[in-house]
């Protein structure tokens, strides 16, 4: 990837302080009322004011983000194993896990509040897994499944077993399917983790100060919680990026490259 | 090389065919209203260093052919003996080295990974199956494309590491299913040049699969025609040619083997 090389850092880098300029810009020129937006700068000395509420916080909803992304991850890549190796598992779980997914699952929130105990971390993790659940699980399944012809013929004409054919052939085909899924999915629990905190549970957490700031018209607090979130999103976007790159090594910056 | 009288005739001895193949058929959806009768009473043998092209027209059982040789698929009737063992027992035994019209080179894996793939499911130690891959990717002209992945390299290229792949572990057999089929005109001869070559050197049976006359009758020394569904093998045809050269293509034995060929296909397709 041509942005993880030094000087492509520039243009986005550029492009970003560009925007909050602009951004700042405008609303010093049209100076509209507080809550509508706040600047750039303002969010900043929120930030700064309230650095260590939102730093735990983060700590907070850091960790059932990152748990939650690695039970749906775990669950989606084995059911995604057992669905490609048995028939008949496919046909029982796949309508299950589509079942599943047309849930809207975030609107459960308050059901799993309601089940698992509204200040466990168990519920936000289950809406967080859920959620991760699917994409990993279609993804890696279709990478799994669409192999060569060929190349499973060949290896039977090696008298190849089933499960080595899965080690030599279907999970490496699958990697590039996982890894869009898994830079997908580390978006999606951070959005999953914090709207889940919209409704209620413990006080400490990124979803939680956004509420609680914005019903007292805080707007430059809510802000920074805002960006704290992102700032846990992009991190572990790119933390999957690395992993890639790590996992696969040449042959994707080869076929990158073209 | 004999005639194919000689070869069906009874007393033959069998321990030297390589293959041995006598009423085999081939049906699938059996007993269903969509059952296709794809190959019906099939006789073919096949002696050590043959290679024997089998040309017939399209849709009629080439592949399907070729994948109950190499075990990939059951027959309905018949017998098919490699070596005196059934195919299923070849295919475990890794008597094959087969070569698709794709490459099917895993893309993943450097051009010298993939040439080591089958000897590594052979278990053979690393720095063994490394010095055969560097041989055999030597054999193909591909030195110094070793760590190159197949992505990077052209479809004629792609498909020399497929040979040397095929080649690597000495199968008793190479079965090759219209491997030049996606390769341009000139790529094309230059592999059939190659691939005469390497058969000579390394003393394989072939059995190959194409669609072309001229194809057919430059590389082999017999080419067998099938007729349409249910397929059969309806004439064999020894290729006597002075050498084996490009400049042979030119020459009036190729012509006439070219044209006894086509006239065979031809009657064949008629009835």
């Amino acid at each position: 990837m041509k942005f993880l090389r030094g000087g492509a850092w520039l243009p986005p880098t550029v492009f970003g302080a560009a925007a909050l300029g602009l951004w700042e810009l405008l609303l010093w020129l049209t100076d509209p009322e507080g809550f509508v937006l706040p600047r750039p700068s303002e969010i900043a000395v929120a930030l700064g004011e309230n650095l260590s509420e939102v730093w735990m916080a983060s700590r907070v909803t850091g960790f059932i983000i990152l748990s939650g992304l690695a039970g749906g991850v775990a669950l989606g890549v084995v059911a995604a194993l057992v669905v490609t190796r048995f028939r008949t598992a496919n046909e029982m779980l796949t309508p299950l896990a589509v079942a599943i997914n047309a849930i809207p699952i975030i609107a459960l929130a308050p059901l799993f509040n309601n089940w698992l105990g509204i200040t466990s971390p168990r519920s936000n993790q289950a809406v967080v897994v859920l959620l991760v659940f699917f994409p990993v699980f279609i993804n890696t399944a279709r990478g799994l499944t669409e192999v060569g012809d060929e190349q499973v013929e060949l290896m039977q004409s090696y008298a190849a077993s089933d499960w080595r054919i899965m080690r030599t052939v279907r999970i490496p085909n699958a990697l590039p399917f996982f890894f869009t899924a898994l830079r997908l999915v580390a978006s999606l629990a951070v959005i999953a983790a914090i709207v889940v905190e919209y409704f209620g549970g413990r006080q400490d957490t990124l979803g939680n100060i956004i509420t609680q700031n914005a019903q007292f018209t805080r707007y430059d607090v809510a802000w920074a919680a805002v960006v704290a979130g992102s700032v846990v999103g992009i991190a572990l976007y790119f933390a999957a990026l690395i992993l890639e790159r790590l996992v696969t090594g040449r042959y994707a910056r080869v076929t990158a490259a073209g | 090389m004999s005639t194919p009288e000689s070869q069906g005739a009874p007393g033959a001895v069998t321990e030297n065919l390589v293959l041995e193949i006598a009423g085999l058929e081939k049906t699938f959806n059996p007993d269903r209203p969509n059952a296709v009768a794809a190959i019906g009473d099939l006789d073919l043998a096949v002696r050590p260093r043959e290679f024997i092209s089998i040309i017939g027209p399209s849709g009629c059982g080439k592949s399907t052919l070729l994948r109950l040789v190499g075990g990939l698929t059951e027959p309905t009737a018949g017998e098919l003996s490699v070596n005196g063992r059934s195919a299923q027992e070849a295919r475990l035994a890794r008597d094959y080295g087969m070569v698709f019209q794709a490459a099917g080179l895993l893309d993943w894996r450097s051009a010298i990974r993939n040439v080591e793939l089958p000897l590594e499911l052979m278990g053979w130690s690393k720095s063994r199956r490394r010095s055969r891959a560097v041989e055999m990717l030597k054999l193909v002209d591909l030195d110094g494309f070793d760590s190159h992945y197949p992505g990077e390299l052209s479809g004629g290229m792609q498909q020399r590491v497929a040979i040397a792949r095929a080649l690597s572990f000495e199968p008793a057999l190479l079965l090759m299913d219209e491997p030049f089929g996606a390769l341009d005109e000139m790529t094309r001869e230059h592999m059939q040049t190659e691939l005469l070559k390497i058969w000579r050197e390394t003393a394989t049976t072939v059995i190959f699969i194409t669609h072309s006359i001229p194809e057919a009758v430059f590389l082999s020394t017999r080419v067998a025609v099938m007729s349409p569904r249910p397929a059969r093998i309806a004439a064999e045809i020894p290729i006597e040619l002075p050498e084996r050269t490009p400049h042979v293509r030119d020459t009036e034995e190729f012509f006439r083997s070219v044209s006894l060929v086509r006239r065979t296909l031809r009657s064949v397709e008629a009835t």
